[in-house]
């Protein structure tokens, strides 16, 4: 049963990264873009997540967190450099 | 007994997979970026929330060696999600601002968005402790863009 819910998973969240993708290729604004990059770290971190129920090992969850920071690390500094032209200053 | 968390780790794990999905559907067919920013908020909480207890669940009933990595992340992703949002939203309306574009909905009050406006605390001599509203488009002053 479980195996069958991953499957559905796994589909339904590389449909939503593929949406995802059409939205950082079309977005009209930069920040549509920073905005799908963000949601794609998340979808990521999903598909992080279904493959370690998937297999039934513990060992991806350091990925899934590594994604989680790098991911919200990235969208700030994004927003950093589009409003002030710098990102440490 | 197994079955029955089976059967609840199954449902989770569909039910997360569905908020990705409608989180990413929203991405795609709202109209503007303020709109556009709910979606993916859904898919952070509710979608990567359902599976993280899915797998918490499986680790603690099935596997036998219940672990709290997964709090770690649903604790991470919880706490920068609004920070995420609100970033973006900030720079979206400086962004429009200063572009000169009138792009942003209006708020239904008589200041703008806070960002631009800001907040009514002083009152002036004339109105007898009313508060000193000031217009929208007076205040719209680019030194007050600082952001630290």
């Amino acid at each position: 049963m479980i195996e069958a819910a991953c499957l559905v998973a796994l589909a339904c969240a590389c449909l939503a990264i593929v949406l995802t993708l059409y939205r950082l290729a079309r977005g009209p604004h930069v920040l549509d873009r920073v905005l799908a990059l963000d949601t794609l770290t998340i979808n990521a971190i999903a598909l992080v997540v279904i493959v370690g129920l998937w297999y039934r090992t513990p060992m991806y969850f350091e990925a899934s967190l590594l994604f989680a920071m790098v991911g919200f690390l990235t969208t700030v500094a994004f927003c950093k450099y589009l409003l002030r032209g710098n990102v440490i200053e | 007994m197994t079955v029955i968390a089976e059967a609840l780790i199954a449902a989770l794990i569909v039910g997360g997979a569905f908020f990705l999905l409608v989180g990413s559907i929203g991405l795609v067919k709202l109209p503007d970026l303020m709109r556009r920013l709910h979606g993916p908020s859904k898919a952070t909480t509710l979608g990567i929330g359902a599976l993280l207890v899915a797998s918490m669940l499986t680790f603690a009933f099935l596997e036998g060696n219940p672990s709290v990595h997964e709090l770690l992340i649903a604790l991470f992703l919880f706490l920068t999600a609004p920070v995420t949002a609100q970033m973006i939203s900030k720079a979206y309306i400086l962004d429009e601002a200063r572009r000169g574009r009138d792009d942003l909905p209006g708020t239904g009050r008589p200041l703008g968005w806070a960002t631009l406006d800001p907040a009514p605390c002083e009152t002036e001599p004339g109105t007898s402790g009313r508060l000193a509203w000031r217009s929208p488009k007076k205040s719209l002053s680019y030194s007050a863009f600082s952001l630290g």
